[in-house]
């Protein structure tokens, strides 16, 4: 069913155009178009423009231009992530010029340190949405595709370019679609997915693609576990990555808006409502995977890119040295949550450093105990932020040391130091591997790791 | 356009942002030339930044350029004085950033395992062709846009003109 109308309001005849994918819905909405297909070049203007720590220096690159101010400053959304809070006087300088950007430019939604990642926070609090677009100078932007929108990382020239005069062009992608059914076992997770997917098809698996997920197995999938499939095609290549809204989406989604906004929490749902696109059932995909969930097994990105895969199975006993759970891709409550019932009342061998991916994450987790589990085995907690995801800020690695992290990323230097070592997993595999002080899996502790 | 003369910096496959340009410098370093020039390839390899001359290329495989969106793994490459990336395939971020920055790249999977490091090879921009050791290797046409972003120096460049041409 194709339910698009045109820019003057009336219903279009449905024989004008071929069934639409989710992205090329959500591109010809935001292109005020009745319809797109792949390969044609649009201009989108996008609902949301993305920057964090790097906003001082597109501010820079913005004042080469002649516009002197941000044409929609409304549609900006700036977080204070990346180096939160400052490590360096130098990174304290950076926010205070962003902060001063904020006030002249008149940037409502101005996020800062301790608030969380910019993906986490925007979903959150309702910036971002089904049926909306976003552009954002980071490359996790197809992260908000869990929510129904369309999300592509661009570069901070670019972002500078929109702010001057709020849109750009964008090619049509073709479509992957990965069809999900089953469910997945205990123990393995959407992180274990996306790894063993991209260990298939390579990190250029999905370049200039968009990803959809299809199939019922998405029901099975909590929201949080939606968000690492979408925040992960960004290491396949992706330009977005999305899913159709369901249930699951509105009830997240309701409940967000009632703790983030309060004050127009029902107006915004319905926004939402309003914007939501679903894609036509026939519609034509360029390639299309099936995965059966409850096939997947427990996987490991080996140092040092993320599609450098094998199964945990076959590199556990690989020495560990410190543990990382966070990040955009693995720093929500349900993965603080698995690494908190591993550790209760055990004692850490290694070091294991976790950071809620938000404030309310973070809130969540205290709650719950689950903070108090981690303290109590002997782990770190750091503020809300990126943490040393990419070797900005507290946590970074000593050379030769290895690290096992539910980040998303391993790349050599990534954490600071070229001399060191990086496994990604997912968050109760890190913990379990921070008791064991090797690679394990939770299921490996069974009885004897009481310390 | 005449054909232009540049000496090659080979590199592998899926060469990723991080190690083109570290991420612990991303909010440190973004304007200045001679910094950015510095830390080019500092996790790739050690030896570029000090021995890389004005006007060389860097040849590679596949995927060019994966990773982060951080423009500076395009513009510390243009203040070591490369004048082109030519290889298999790129990221996509990478792609615009270089375009955006007045960083030409060339999609050429065929003269990559051709070339080594210190190879001279020649760039026919017009003629979209490359000569290496007496063969020649063609390229798809950039489209309009893109090489007149490319001719402006960036789309900021490229904007600014624009948007000074229609005030007038």
């Amino acid at each position: 069913m194709s339910s698009i109308t045109g820019p003057s309001g009336e219903a279009q005849s449905e024989a004008h155009w071929a069934p639409m994918t989710l992205t090329e819905k959500l591109l010809a909405r935001a292109s005020k178009r009745e319809s797109v297909k792949p390969g044609e070049i649009v201009v989108v203007e996008p609902d949301v423009v993305l920057s964090h720590d790097n906003s001082a220096a597109i501010w820079e690159i913005f004042q080469q231009l002649p516009h002197g101010k941000i044409r929609r400053p409304d549609r900006l959304a700036i977080t204070l992530d990346h180096a939160a809070p400052p490590p360096t006087a130098k990174h304290a300088q950076n926010h205070a010029q962003i902060r001063q950007l904020v006030r002249e430019q008149g940037i409502s939604k101005f996020y800062e340190i301790g608030r969380g990642i910019c993906h986490q926070v925007l979903c959150e609090e309702g910036v971002i949405g089904p049926g909306f677009t976003l552009l954002g100078a980071d490359s996790h932007s197809p992260h908000c595709g869990w929510l129904g929108a369309f999300g592509a990382g661009i570069g901070r020239s670019e972002v500078a370019a929109l702010w001057a005069t709020g849109e750009l062009w964008l090619r049509v992608p073709e479509t992957m679609r990965i069809v999900l059914t089953g469910r997945l076992k205990p123990g393995v997770t959407t992180k274990d997915l996306t790894i063993h997917m991209i260990g298939q098809l390579s990190s250029d698996g999905a370049t200039y693609l968009a990803v959809e997920f299809a199939g019922d197995g998405i029901s099975n999938l909590s929201p949080d576990a939606r968000a690492v499939l979408t925040n992960m095609m960004a290491e396949m290549g992706a330009k977005n990555a999305c899913m159709a809204p369901d249930a699951i989406t509105w009830d997240w989604l309701e409940s967000s808006l009632a703790r983030s906004r309060p004050q127009d929490a029902d107006e915004r749902l319905a926004t939402f409502r309003e914007s939501a696109l679903y894609p036509d059932a026939d519609a034509a995909c360029a390639v299309e995977h099936h995965v059966e969930l409850s096939a997947i097994e427990p996987m490991v990105s080996c140092p040092h890119t993320v599609d450098n895969v094998q199964p945990l199975s076959s590199v556990a006993h690989t020495r560990v040295d410190v543990g990382f759970i966070g990040t955009c891709t693995n720093g929500r409550l349900e993965d603080i949550a698995s690494a908190a019932d591993i550790v209760r009342g055990k004692r850490l061998r290694r070091r294991l450093l976790v950071i809620p991916a938000s404030s309310m994450v973070l809130r969540d987790a205290i709650e719950a105990g689950h903070i108090a589990a981690l303290l109590d085995a002997g782990a770190t907690i750091g503020t809300p932020g990126c943490g040393p995801c990419m070797g900005n800020h507290m946590g970074v690695l000593a050379p030769g040391e290895v690290c096992i992290s539910s980040a998303n990323r391993n790349f050599r230097g990534r954490m600071g130091q070229r001399d060191a070592e990086i496994y990604l997993a997912n968050p109760a595999v890190v913990a379990a591997s921070c008791v064991a002080g090797y690679l394990a899996h939770p299921a490996d502790l069974a009885g004897g790791e009481q310390a | 356009m005449t054909k232009t003369k540049h000496r090659v910096w080979k590199y592998g496959d899926k060469v990723n942002t991080d190690v083109i340009f570290p991420g612990k410098y991303t909010y440190t370093i973004s304007g200045d030339p001679a910094a950015l020039a510095r830390h080019a390839l500092e996790d790739l390899d050690p030896a570029f930044a000090s021995n890389v001359g004005i006007g060389d290329v860097i040849v590679a495989g596949r995927n060019w350029g994966n990773g982060s969106s951080r423009e500076q793994a395009v513009t510390c490459l243009l203040a070591a004085g490369v004048h082109a990336v030519i290889a298999a395939s790129f990221a996509r971020i990478y792609y615009r950033n270089a375009i955006n920055s007045g960083l030409l790249v060339i999609e050429c999977p065929q003269i990559v395992e051709a070339v080594a490091t210190g190879d001279e090879i020649e760039i026919d921009l017009a003629a979209t062709q490359l000569y290496a050791s007496g063969r020649s290797y063609g390229f798809p046409q950039l489209p309009g846009q893109v090489l007149e972003i490319l001719d402006a120096g960036g789309i900021i460049p490229w904007l600014r003109a624009n948007a000074l041409a229609d005030k007038q």
